[in-house]
């Protein structure tokens, strides 16, 4: 056995046998080390073996996993399109050529940008042609018996004997037992006895590895089915959910309307708390409840929904992701009769939830009509005349509108975005440098000039703001996480270690080796003489 | 109830003070072998540090969980609360290993580096106790930051022996022989400097692991996806793959021993960075230091 070089294919040709491998006791160590990667002359054949070598090297792996690392970073400076599309936003429109340059060098989409993507795809490359024959290496040892014996004992990292008195044989039987129960795999060869533990090194290790490949696939292949979409709630309304329900929808590649099950889900109440912060003054939220009615293949069931506390529903779950106040505006035209009324979500701008919203009266005034309207749960003036508010409960609410008339865009058959007035193409009639200010309480009517009817703030409604997701990904990836930790942890808590016993003229002579650092294999092996000794009939164990 | 948290104030500030005394009798310990060849026994100095910083670390722990009574709830929910325990973490794992190890040779590091943290979050990030926001409310917060103290506790003192075995590697292969770095050779060798601070920076990084995940998890109850590159997140990520790199690093003909030791620095010092820097100007969901 210890004549023949033992196959290393199944290695990285860096990886540190010297630390990490068992000492097979044949070749010196310093020669191994010296082996050269790049070989000396590279046909077409040899340069691909030489880059798959060089890819699937440990030092290759350390280099694309620093890489990894740097190229993240940009990610966290530069506002992401997923995880920040108003800081994208806002470069936009203050700074067009940053925007540009960021955008042609992909920087807002840092994750799924090409040169992030070549990164981690060399990265799980290298990786699985780095386990692929580890996990065929790793199969046949643990079909096969314990490594045999090195011709040299010296070389072994500890070495006890041990008198016997009496039957050799016996003891050697007696050895073989006790290996077995501290769990190593034996093997009795005449005078001798080989054993080896710690499997579960290399098995957890190569779990863990597959199971980060396990995560890319699920996000590969899975992904392609998610859906998600953003949808404001007012309090007494319902929603049903179809693809036109949506404020916002985020399909997924193979989306299908299909996959979007038939149910309701209506919004019975929200309830927010805020506390006072004593020492900053400010209000802080310390609840949000949200007390939903879903209606769902026929039956209707009461849920309560809260910040970390999805609502399931199919295969789907609702998150509360934002809430805020929704005046009902009320528009009549000159003979009085109604042309809009409903609740308008307003977007809180700061923690006492001064908001801004749109109205847009397309059609049954003489005119287009859109209204910028500012929000103020509990309005007080400022000394510069300017509102503010000054709690998130509605104490005074107070809405205020900016009046324009014109072509709201609209007729092209998009709606536009609903939080955006087009000021630039229309006239404004009323509101702030106009002379003619519009504040209205609840309950108040302001009659637009030139004849073209009134506004009224009829009542007061609050909305959430959820957000429903169907995520394919996640079973994959928790299994794949859970298979993660499993192998991390039973890799990093075993020791691989072998043992040997043999007759000699003293007694039983034991020696072990162990892989890697491995500070506690003399005092393993001391537990199992310890036993040894005491089940025999005194023996005394001597250091060689 | 806010007595209780001025009272925990009181006591930070103290074990601060009991640490600055240990921080100097573990800095005369080492000047005094650099002054003497004579290495082998432990000085009453060093004795004398180490009980200090116990007595430092029983009046931190005291100081914490007034914090957590105080507040009602886990005591890491905001910045100054994190430090809190995070040094706390730290200086357990060190008086946890001097149990078993003697590693009292990076007492001062450990103390000094404890005296400063707590210095910046005490007098910096300090804020009153205040309610949780509903994001916070989760049984996650009690695991998720927790696994988070404990992962930053491991990490910085496998950095602390990092950088000790980057010195004593320079003095071993003939650098640093001047009188002032004599206090080296009360150092372990290089060598096992390196395999202890491996040890328990693959600590640090299963607790790291936990820390992503347990976060993971969290995230997809409180904002709907389980992980979406919030600027934390990238920041989590970066530190786990630089220690997977470490890790590998060890592995590796060639990068064994100082390169990998740098890289375990540089993973520490994305630690700091992601506590620090992250917390206070990047823009993202984690905005939870409380300033």
């Amino acid at each position: 056995m210890a004549s023949r070089q033992p196959s290393k294919g199944y290695q990285p040709k860096d990886l540190d046998e010297s630390r990490q491998w068992f000492d097979e006791g044949n070749a010196p160590v310093k020669n191994r080390l010296a082996e050269p990667i790049l070989g000396p002359k590279l046909g077409p054949f040899e340069f691909l073996r030489w880059t798959w070598r060089l890819l699937t090297s440990m030092r290759t792996a350390i280099i694309l996993l620093v890489l990894v690392a740097v190229a993240a970073i940009p990610g966290s400076i530069v506002p992401q399109r997923l995880a920040d599309p108003n800081g994208v936003a806002t470069i936009r429109d203050s700074n067009p050529d940053l925007y540009k340059f960021y955008e042609s060098v992909q920087l807002f989409d840092v994750f799924t940008s090409v040169w992030f993507s070549a990164i981690y795809l060399l990265l799980f490359i290298s990786l699985i042609g780095c386990i692929l024959p580890r996990v065929r290496h790793h199969w046949n040892v643990l079909r096969a018996a314990p490594a045999d014996a090195p011709k040299t004992w010296t070389r072994l990292d500890v070495r006890e004997v041990v008198p016997v008195t009496g039957s050799t044989d016996a003891a050697l039987d007696r050895a073989a037992a006790l290996l077995r129960k501290s769990r190593y795999r034996v093997v009795r060869k005449g005078d001798s006895i080989k054993a080896e533990f710690g499997y579960l090194r290399e098995t957890g290790n190569l779990v863990f590895h597959i199971a980060l490949v396990g995560i890319l696939a699920t996000l590969g292949f899975a992904s392609g089915f998610n859906w998600y979409g953003q949808r404001a709630l007012v309090e007494g309304q319902a929603f049903t959910n179809q693809l036109s329900s949506y404020d916002t929808f985020n399909p997924g590649r193979w989306f299908d309307e299909r996959q979007l099950d038939p149910y309701a889900v209506s919004l019975s109440s929200f309830v927010p708390k805020y506390v006072k912060d004593p020492v900053k003054d400010v209000w802080m939220p310390i609840d949000f409840t949200a007390d939903v009615v879903v209606t769902e293949g026929g039956n209707q069931r009461a849920e309560t929904l809260k910040v970390n506390d999805p609502v399931h529903i199919g295969d789907s779950k609702m998150y509360l992701l934002g809430n805020g106040f929704a005046p009902v505006i009320t528009v009549r035209n000159p003979a009085g009769d109604v042309v809009f009324s409903q609740p308008v979500p307003f977007i809180s701008q700061d923690a006492n939830l001064t908001s801004v919203g749109v109205v847009k009266v397309p059609d049954g005034l003489a005119e287009q009509v859109g209204m910028q309207g500012f929000f103020y749960p509990s309005a007080v003036e400022l000394d510069s005349g300017a509102l503010s508010s000054n709690n998130p409960e509605p104490t005074k609410p107070t809405v205020t509108f900016n009046i324009y008339k014109g072509d709201l865009g609209l007729d092209d058959g998009t709606n536009g975005n609903v939080f955006q007035l087009p000021i630039d193409q229309l006239t404004q009639i009323a509101g702030r440098h106009t002379g003619v200010d519009v504040v209205l309480e609840p309950g108040d009517t302001f009659t637009l000039p030139e004849g073209l009817g009134t506004v009224e703030f009829t009542s007061l409604s609050r909305y959430i703001g959820v957000e429903i997701r169907h995520d394919a990904t996640q079973f994959g990836v928790g299994l794949s996480a859970a298979f993660l930790v499993a192998g991390l942890l039973a890799s990093l808590a075993t020791r691989r270690r072998r043992m040997w016993v043999r007759v000699t003229a003293k007694g039983l002579e034991w020696g072990a080796q162990s892989r890697g650092d491995d500070p506690g294999l003399e005092a393993a092996v001391g537990r199992i003489l310890a036993k040894f000794t005491l089940t025999g009939s005194g023996d005394k164990v001597s250091t060689t | 109830m806010n007595d209780l948290a001025t009272t925990s104030l009181i006591a930070t500030y103290s074990a601060m003070g009991v640490y600055t005394f240990a921080f100097v009798l573990f800095t005369v310990d080492l000047a005094g072998r650099s002054a003497s060849e004579e290495q082998s026994k432990p000085t009453r100095w060093l004795r004398s540090a180490m009980a200090l910083t116990w007595l430092g670390w029983v009046i931190h722990l005291g100081a914490t969980v007034m914090r957590g009574i105080a507040a009602h709830r886990v005591p890491w929910a905001n910045m100054f609360e994190f430090g809190l325990t995070a040094t706390l973490a730290l200086v357990g794992v060190f008086l946890g290993i001097s149990v078993f190890r003697d590693v009292r040779f990076v007492g001062s590091f450990i103390t000094g580096f404890a005296i400063l943290a707590l210095g910046i979050v005490a007098t910096n990030f300090y804020v009153a106790v205040t309610p949780l926001p509903p994001a916070l409310q989760d049984y996650w917060l009690v695991i998720h930051v927790f696994v988070a103290v404990l992962g930053t506790g491991f990490f910085a003192t496998g950095a602390a022996l990092s950088a000790a075995q980057l010195f004593q590697s320079a003095r071993e292969s003939g650098r640093l022989t001047t009188r002032n770095w004599r206090f080296l050779s009360a150092f372990p060798k290089a060598e096992a400097l390196e395999s202890l601070s491996y040890r328990l920076t693959v600590i640090g990084f299963v607790f790291w692991t936990f820390t992503v995940i347990a976060g993971a998890i969290w995230a997809e109850h409180a904002w709907g996806r389980y992980w979406g590159w919030d600027t934390k997140e990238v920041w989590s990520f970066i530190i786990w793959v630089l220690f997977a790199g470490y890790i590998h690093a060890r592995a590796t003909r060639g990068w064994r021993g100082n390169p990998a030791a740098v890289l375990n620095l540089i993973g520490f010092t994305a630690v700091i960075f992601n506590f620090t820097i992250v917390n206070l100007f990047f823009k993202g969901l984690h905005v939870y230091s409380g300033l």
